[in-house]
């Protein structure tokens, strides 16, 4: 199992839930972050302060996936996050120790596989 | 000249003003926040740039004698526009009051092409707009021109404005096209507290849109205000329903949008029909509008917040009913079809044709005219980013967390387009 984390624009979120979604990847967390990778900052200002905005707005995607969806899960985000331009992010895969699903308390490769019956809303 | 007629008018004045600002708040409402600040400028920039354009020229074009089809040049800058009377009122105050309603029709085209468009270019579009498209067309309903020698009854601007506007907007976002991500993403709205804001705003400015186009404080004018109260308050209510039997659910949107419809379909009518009428026109304008909301946002037509179907179809319905509610009971001066005068309804049709098609084309033309001198569209980086940083450099909602001041001697010449830049720091990328 591993954990991928990635860093991605918020305006390219959609895209990269939407290429997720085409890889059959399910089940994922995101979280609004700032952060600084390097690219240009943007200059704001107001009546007469005139600011650098060191930090910019970016989405943070967590999912824990099974050692066979790495590849395609990585693969999925590179592609619909990509602008070419500095700031587009990162994507980390990390080793993960252990995994509880907490509904079953199935562990490990069976907590990160999808059930099923899945309730479409 | 008459003193309580002009005390009305100057409260009249800034009522309708504040409607441009209020727009500015019901369009900001319903877009992405990145893109908020830049649609609510888009209303508050025609404040100055159509304010002073129809100062400069607009206002000779559209209230002087001139030919059927536009006015002359012998108001321009003002010229012989002082406190003599004009009516019951100050010259001025009535070049004045007719300048918050081409504001605030220019303004109105904004909502068909927020979230893309450049603001300089849009800025050029609605100083223009309102010199060679609104100015002609306020000249044939109410300067002389052949529109008013017909007959047609457009008592505060449902011609003039808001088919005018509606029509434009249908052109201005097809020449514009849809958004990058339009039918492949779903754009909510970021704040409807804003937009139900603006609605009631707008409620309370149309009150001096429609009473004050009586231009006197006459019964006329308690006529078309309290038209300009019941007529939205029935769509509301038919509005309100057609939500629940459609979602079973009254939603704050619609709430909003059906009030907007319902003082545009009353505006024509306002001063011309009875109390009771102005219900049942209010309830009536609910339902093709409604439904044509519902079938756009089927279409590949990204005319993004609705003003065709609000301010087009609100406006020529409304129109169209003014020919056929009108009273001479009440407006002491036409009847319309239901009493016994068929042709008001067609002389309703061809005013709102009319505008239509001048409106339609000279849009175009403006549109192609701009754009074959520079880019209407923000690159697909900027539409990306969010028109608030692109085009203005700040930010509705900024938490300010990372943010560096700069200094007056590190201030980079600012580069025309989009964000600007500085050099990079040396140092250590994450």
């Amino acid at each position: 199992m591993k954990l991928v984390v990635a860093i991605v624009r918020p305006e390219k979120l959609s895209e990269v839930l939407q290429a997720l979604y085409r890889a059959e990847v399910r089940g994922l967390t995101i979280s609004r972050v700032q952060g600084h990778g390097g690219e240009t900052e943007q200059v704001e200002t107001y009546r007469g302060t005139t600011v650098k905005m060191e930090l910019s707005d970016k989405v943070r995607v967590e999912i824990g996936v099974s050692d066979h969806f790495v590849a395609p899960t990585v693969d999925a985000i590179l592609a619909a996050a990509r602008t070419g331009e500095v700031g587009d992010g990162k994507v980390f895969v990390l080793p993960v120790e252990k995994v509880y699903r907490i509904r079953t308390g199935e562990e490990d490769q069976a907590a990160v596989t999808p059930v099923e019956e899945v309730v479409a809303h | 000249m008459s003193a309580p007629d002009t005390a009305w008018m100057l409260v009249a004045t800034a009522l309708v003003l504040l409607m441009t600002p209020a727009l500015g708040f019901f369009y900001g409402g319903l877009v992405r926040s990145k893109n908020s600040l830049n649609t609510l400028m888009m209303s508050v920039a025609a404040l100055g740039f159509v304010g002073v354009s129809w100062a400069v020229l607009g206002y000779s074009l559209a209230f002087t004698a001139g030919n059927p089809w536009v006015g002359d040049f012998s108001r321009a800058a003002l010229r012989g526009v002082g406190l003599e009377a004009q009516g019951t009122i100050p010259h001025l105050l009535f070049m004045a009051y007719q300048g918050t309603f081409a504001i605030i029709t220019a303004a109105l085209i904004s909502g068909a092409i927020i979230e893309r468009m450049r603001f300089g270019p849009y800025l050029a579009f609605i100083t223009l707009w309102g010199l060679f498209v609104y100015a002609p067309v306020a000249h044939w309903v109410w300067g002389g021109g052949w529109l008013a020698k017909l007959g047609a009854l457009d008592f505060a601007g449902g011609t003039v404005v808001h088919i005018n506007a509606g029509a434009a907007a249908l052109v201005a976002a097809l020449v514009l096209g849809p958004r990058r991500d339009f039918a492949r993403q779903a754009f909510l709205p970021h704040n409807v507290p804003f937009t139900v804001l603006g609605a009631g705003l707008l409620w309370f400015g149309w009150f001096g849109f429609n009473a004050g186009s009586a231009l006197a404080a006459s019964p006329s004018a308690s006529l078309a205000f309290v038209n300009t109260m019941l007529a939205p308050a029935a769509t509301l209510v038919v509005w309100t329903l057609l939500d629940l039997r459609r979602s079973g659910k009254a939603t704050a949107v619609g709430a909003a949008t059906g009030i907007v419809v319902g003082l545009v379909a009353v505006t024509p009518a306002a001063g011309f029909i009875g109390p009771m009428a102005a219900v049942v026109l209010g309830a009536v304008a609910a339902f093709p509008s409604y439904y044509a909301l519902l079938w756009r946002a089927r279409t590949r037509l990204d005319d993004s917040l609705d003003v065709v179907a609000a301010h087009g179809v609100g406006g020529t319905v409304g129109a169209l009913l003014t020919g056929v509610l009108a009273s001479k009971a009440w407006n002491g001066a036409t009847d319309g079809l239901l009493y016994g005068n068929p042709r008001q309804l067609g002389v309703q049709a061809l005013a709102s044709l009319a505008a239509i098609v001048y409106s339609a084309a000279a849009t175009f033309a403006l549109l192609k005219l701009i754009g074959a001198v520079t880019a209407l569209r923000v690159g697909s980086r900027d539409e990306g980013l969010g028109l608030d940083l692109s085009q203005h450099g700040e930010e509705a909602y900024t938490r300010g967390e990372g943010a560096i001041l700069v200094l007056p001697h590190e201030i980079a010449p600012v580069a025309a387009t989009s964000a600007v830049s500085l050099p990079i720091a040396e140092g250590g990328a994450a």
